[in-house]
């Protein structure tokens, strides 16, 4: 007996259901957002998003941690803030720029840091992180250190996009994202994919089965610091001002924690992941102090009942309901 | 012709001498076992010659041409392949992905067409999948090619590695104990599949505890005892070698050799 195919399932099949469920509810969101508020952080949880599924590629799908993504997304976002900024470049010119350094970093980075393994390799891109911060605060002159630099607003082939325009952002950031899951799941389902999962599967199959794995770790850390230097120079222009802060290590854990929370290895799970960490503080605002001590139990409660992720537990939820 | 050609081989782990002073040559085209005790090094040999491990010393030659030290990847474009004693399977993906990632080197892997998802890498992938799902038709597991292979049985597995390996279009292939675990029914399988593969023109190199396995589908056997050559010849030669006998056999395998061992 042939066993049904998954893909018979819509829930399952990333590009044909999946991609038009996500349009779908990208589409029907703004009927829920009240106020200009709510728009904002729904373009923070996009922006974030964007950044999370590139990760997911590194930590869920390849199976390598970063600790250092923030200094990817704070090079994108400084870099066009600083091309745009004093420069005067065009910011969609700055963004690809910055994401060719950020590109070329990550690869000469990458080179020597990816022979680490586990911890090790926890420890290696979490100083590169800090090495990349340090060098943004003390740069005072290109940066303005730890006051941070103002943005000018994104300008896109002659329309200029100001932060307060949220709607519009709102429509750009939900392309991008589109765009960024789109490509995250061509990528999962090619013979790169396989290779990525093979390897994090097991490294020595995948090496005796030809892959050339330090080849396949270099490729999707390049992929994924490049997909974080997008949503910084993004975030940049829509947020009109940065400081160190989007660099700094808190930041790459809260990226990390989204990639764990939505579900390792499941590219709408990282879109779940960064929605939820960027809306739940939000909402617990009524806490007033404690609002992190709720957050944080929330994450364990997370991790101990849905040890898999959000959104690959709900789908198993979903899957086993049905007869 | 020789297929692989070892030379002075010696390994070591710490205090250790797991090979020491290992020359042997293998002919292109027959069914070779190596046995020998536990801890002889048969594992250690597999991950020396498949650039898993570097050698303290020696010259591994395959193909006529000198390999000692390539990566893994390398040796396996040239068409030498294996498969694991303890599992080594990519539990998240489904069988037919597990041998989709066999064909690696065959198919069209260029980054931006995967990005893009353009028509050449569609084509490619369907007849990636195509002949993997053939694959596992031939090694008895076409039923179980969309599950994931963390959720197959122990049995199936075994086979999924040898689907895998195949996929690379192997010249060589080395089969760490493909029937360990396995009860006689499945060790019947492997033994029939042993003499497919081999017919299809693949050197088979085969590291086996099932006597009844080695005996019946070798065309030569190398015996190893720490880490060196204990003998080497055809089956019935090794079978009345009073040093094998000795070292590993055991005079109620020698007795049991008797008897025919069951055809494959």
């Amino acid at each position: 007996m042939r066993v049904p195919l998954p893909s018979d399932d819509w829930i399952a099949d990333p590009r044909r259901g999946g991609l038009a469920l996500l349009a779908l509810v990208l589409v029907v969101l703004p009927i829920f957002l009240p106020n200009r508020f709510y728009y904002d952080v729904a373009i923070h949880a996009g922006l974030a998003a964007i950044a999370v599924v590139g990760l997911n590629l590194l930590i869920g799908y390849a199976g390598q941690i970063s600790l250092g993504h923030a200094g990817f997304f704070g090079l994108g976002a400084y870099g066009s803030a600083v091309l745009t900024g004093t420069h005067g470049w065009p910011p969609l010119l700055a963004l690809l720029a910055s994401a060719l350094v950020v590109a070329v970093l990550a690869f000469l980075v990458g080179r020597p840091i990816l022979r680490l393994r586990g911890h090790y390799l926890a420890m290696a891109t979490l100083g590169m992180g800090l090495l990349i911060f340090m060098v943004i605060t003390n740069e005072r002159t290109v940066t303005g250190g730890p006051d941070g630099m103002a943005v000018p607003a994104l300008d896109i082939f002659g329309f200029s996009l100001s932060g307060r325009n949220k709607q519009a952002w709102y429509a750009l950031v939900a392309l991008c994202l589109l765009l960024a899951v789109w490509l995250a799941l061509n990528l999962i389902d090619s013979p790169v994919g396989r290779a990525l999962r093979a390897l994090h599967g097991s490294e020595v199959a995948a090496r005796v089965g030809g892959v050339d794995v330090a080849e396949y770790k270099l490729i999707i850390f390049v992929i994924s610091a490049v997909y974080a230097s997008v949503a910084g120079s993004l975030s940049a222009h829509y947020g009109g001002f940065i400081t160190p802060d989007a660099v700094g290590f808190l930041h790459s854990i809260e990226l990390v924690t989204m990639v764990v929370l939505g579900g390792m290895a499941s590219t709408y799970g990282a879109v779940v992941g960064a929605a939820v960490l960027v809306a739940l503080p939000q909402f617990l605002t009524a806490f007033h102090d404690y609002e992190q001590v709720m957050l944080g139990a929330i994450l364990i409660v997370c991790m101990i009942f849905l040890r898999r992720g959000l959104l690959p537990s709900a789908i198993d939820l979903i899957r086993a309901r049905r007869p | 012709m020789t297929i692989l050609d070892v030379k002075d081989l010696a390994k070591g782990f710490g205090g250790i001498r797991a090979i020491q002073g290992l020359s042997f040559s293998l002919r292109a085209g027959a069914i070779h076992s190596i046995i020998g005790p536990n801890g002889a090094g048969k594992t250690t040999l597999f991950n020396l010659v498949t650039g898993l491990y570097a050698p303290d010393q020696g010259r591994i030659a395959f193909l006529g041409e000198t390999v000692t030290g390539l990566p893994p990847h390398r040796l396996a474009a040239m068409g030498l392949q294996r498969t694991f004693q303890n599992l080594q399977i990519f539990e998240t993906m489904t069988a037919v992905e597990n041998v989709m990632v066999g064909r690696h080197l065959h198919i069209l892997r260029g980054l931006l067409p995967s990005l893009f998802r353009l028509p050449s890498i569609v084509r490619s992938d369907r007849d990636a999948r195509e002949r993997a799902s053939r694959l596992l038709d031939f090694v008895g597991l076409g039923t179980y090619a969309e599950i994931p292979a963390g959720a197959m049985p122990y049995g199936a597995l075994k086979r999924l590695e040898i689907a895998r390996a195949l996929a690379a279009e192997p010249k060589l292939l080395l089969l760490d104990e493909p029937a360990a675990g396995c009860n006689a029914a499945e060790t019947q399988e492997i033994d029939t599949l042993i003499q497919r593969v081999a017919a299809a023109g693949v050197t088979v190199v085969l590291v086996e505890h099932d006597m009844s396995l080695v005996m019946g589908v070798s065309d030569h056997i190398l015996v190893l005892d720490h880490g060196q050559k204990l003998a080497e010849g055809p089956v019935a030669e090794i079978r009345a070698n009073p040093a094998v006998i000795e070292a590993y056999l055991g005079t109620r395998a020698a007795e049991a050799g008797a008897v025919p061992a069951p055809a494959g």
